[in-house]
């Protein structure tokens, strides 16, 4: 088991012939993910790495009986790719372009209540099942399969919590990169309550960063009812206030957001958070200690 | 991005959304010049600096006649204003709104910001006005009042109705307010706004609601549809190392430290400087190469970081997932000789191809100290730097 995606998930590329979709088709098809078609308007008929191409995410669809799409397309067009895999009634789409306007965001927000889409991102690194089915950017090696859940706003961040956990020898469920924008489709709470459900995560590590509440959010709702044990960490407690830190949701405005008070919040509700970010793994591996769970998680 | 308050003042007037008569002034004589002009009996002459607080730090004045307008403009082009937002090095005025005065009854708060519990724009509204929000949101919240919008309809007339009654504005002129909150949104949406704050908004003694002042900040990614917006922008109240940095698509940040730090992706950028300070190191810099990094890139990221005079060395942290780190090495390699590096460089490396990559390093006649993680990496250049 896993959350979102597994080794039977069929999926479309939008935006397939482009310079980096083809790069990461490759990079998917290769992991073994089922790549079931791509989405180019005016490039139907063609064929990419072996790929069927489409006009439209509809037509995509019929003919392959996909159920979740990954988004390349780039940031002036990409919030209308999103809307057009909710149309089709994807179950999963997941937007891995970055920049795309705020304004955009909240369209897709509003257009996309009472859908049945579950959009993971924009700006995210993607979504991985390991061993079974790697959606998005990430670097496919370093995932080992096993049972602990990852979530987090950043892309490297999540690599060096996933490498960190499969040096130690401690497998992964699925890591789910929510992104780093201000609007997006999937929060923590979401995640957490998919990996709280998996009878195959045992635990989560959660990775924040700086501006918003969703951490203090999801660290509540994790208080009330989260049966497996969590641990996080938050990136920017050196930030300074009012700057944006690369991505557009990590900003600190009007004394708001910061990683102490994240830090705090989450420590309240029994979230053990990691003092840097090299020790990530071993603060997993204290808890899952503490849990009596080592044993179940060590997977070689 | 940032403008001036003259130019969100513009966009304002272009939205129908009253504020009073003003120019832009470069200069003394400009000043004086645009003072006759409005031919008011009271002027304000306020300083434009991308930064909140210029009353309180004496960047705002009121002249009640030509020479007074002179006295003073003499008085603030020039001077460096230190405000709670500028930061101890403070700015410097280069430009002054010329302002006609007004008989101000109240002062009120209008804001449109984007609410990101709920992903939608919201419209929040106080009759504490002159007073930041943040403050009003601290001790009297009662007083603030909100309204959702709905990005289909937009800001309704009942909303922005409701607000002009829960903050008191004089019964006959809330329909002047409700046009004002109308226009204000419809800027806000169609420039594109982050942030559209107008603090004080006010009731005048001749029955006018104006914006006295006006901050508007800009969705970064939304400018390549905005290009009058573009046009606006201020490079000299901009880093200029942040401005030479966008230019290569690379994020950087300046900040007060030593450490210059170069690593890939914002989230392990924004640890990287925490880890360097939980070694009691100081970063000098936030800097995200990007996924895709070029030797061209690591070339001007080293150059940026060390245009920094404060910089006593380097910390590469890069974890390579797509990019491979042999490409890296290779980058990094070059890029130290090309500027001539003469500071302490740390290198930690990770991912694929890794063996390959810190052998290009050891092998390199650059002296690169080489780490085998994040906490080695940190400790060595707090070290090496002392």
């Amino acid at each position: 088991m896993s959350v979102f995606i597994n080794k039977d998930t069929k999926v479309i590329v939008q935006g397939i012939t482009g310079s980096t979709a083809l790069f990461h088709t490759k990079q998917m098809l290769e992991y073994g993910t089922k790549i079931v078609g791509g989405v180019t308007p005016g490039k139907g008929g063609m064929e990419v790495e072996g790929v069927p191409v489409f006009n439209t995410v509809k037509e995509a669809v019929e003919a392959t009986g996909a159920t979740a799409s990954v988004i390349y397309v780039p940031a002036p067009f990409a919030a209308d790719s999103i809307l057009e895999a909710v149309d089709a009634e994807l179950e999963l789409a997941i937007c891995i372009t970055e920049h795309i306007p705020v304004l955009d965001m909240v369209k897709v927000k509003r257009y996309m209540e009472g859908k049945k889409t579950r959009l993971v991102g924009p700006n995210c690194p993607g979504v991985i099942t390991a061993d079974e089915c790697k959606i998005g950017i990430m670097p496919g090696y370093i995932h080992t399969k096993g049972h602990v859940g990852v979530v987090s706003r950043s892309g490297t961040l999540t690599y060096e919590a996933v490498h960190q956990l499969t040096q130690a020898g401690i497998g992964q469920t699925t890591a789910v990169g929510i992104g780093g924008d201000p609007v997006n489709g999937t929060n923590f709470i979401d995640v957490l309550k998919a990996f709280n459900e998996d009878p195959e995560t045992y635990a989560v590590i959660m990775i924040g960063e700086i501006g918003g509440t969703a951490e203090e959010e999801a660290a509540e709702w994790v208080k009330a009812n989260m049966t497996k044990p969590v641990v996080g960490f938050i990136g920017g407690r050196t930030a300074p206030p009012g700057k944006r830190m690369g991505h557009a949701g990590a900003i600190i405005s009007g004394g708001k957001g910061t990683a102490d008070e994240k830090i705090r919040v989450m420590n309240e509700c029994g979230i053990e958070v990691a003092d840097t970010p090299s020790v990530m793994g071993e603060t997993l591996i204290k808890v899952l200690k503490e849990k009596g769970l080592y044993d179940k998680c060590k997977t070689h | 991005m940032n403008i001036h308050e003259y130019q969100s003042k513009e966009i304002l007037r272009q939205y129908g959304v009253s504020v009073p008569n003003g120019k832009v002034a470069f200069t003394v004589e400009e000043a004086v010049e645009a003072a006759k002009e409005l031919g008011t009996e009271v002027c304000v002459v306020k300083a434009q600096i991308h930064a909140g607080g210029r009353g309180k730090a004496g960047g705002v004045k009121v002249a009640k006649n030509l020479d007074e307008v002179r006295t003073y403009a003499e008085e603030i082009l020039g001077k460096t204003l230190v405000t709670h937002q500028t930061g101890p090095e403070g700015k410097e005025v280069k430009r002054l709104l010329i302002e006609e005065g007004c008989d101000i009854q109240k002062e009120y708060y209008i804001g449109l910001v984007l609410d990101r519990a709920t992903s939608r724009v919201t419209l929040m509204a106080s009759e504490e006005g002159g007073t930041e929000i943040e403050e009003v949101a601290e001790k009297t919240p009662e007083k603030i009042f909100k309204e959702e919008i709905d990005p289909v309809v937009g800001l309704t007339a009942f909303q922005a109705r409701r607000v002009a009654f829960n903050i008191n504005i004089p019964v006959k002129l809330v329909n002047q307010a409700v046009k004002f909150m109308m226009g204000l949104y419809t800027a806000y949406i169609e420039k594109d706004c982050s942030i559209a704050e107008i603090n004080p908004l006010v009731v005048t003694g001749d029955g006018k609601v104006m914006a006295l002042d006006a901050k508007f900040n800009f969705d970064g990614s939304a400018l390549y549809r905005q290009k009058d917006i573009v046009d606006m922008r201020d490079l000299e109240e901009e880093d200029s190392k942040e401005i030479e940095a966008s230019k290569y698509d690379l994020s950087y940040i300046a900040l007060d430290g030593n450490i210059g730090c170069m690593v890939n992706g914002a989230g392990l950028a924004m640890a990287t400087m925490d880890i360097v300070k939980h070694y009691g190191g100081d970063p000098a810099n936030f800097l995200d190469v990007g996924g895709g990094a070029t030797a061209e890139k690591v070339t001007e990221a080293f150059k940026i970081i060390l245009s920094d005079e404060h910089v006593k060395g380097i910390f590469v942290n890069i974890f390579g997932g797509i990019m491979k780190c042999d490409v890296i090495a290779t980058g990094v390699v070059e890029a130290a000789k090309q500027v001539g590096l003469k500071v302490p460089l740390v290198v930690r490396l990770e991912g694929t191809n890794v063996e390959l990559g810190k052998k290009i390093l050891a092998e390199s006649d650059v002296e690169i100290v080489a780490a085998s993680s994040m906490a080695d990496g940190a400790e060595k250049i707090v070290s090496l730097v002392g």
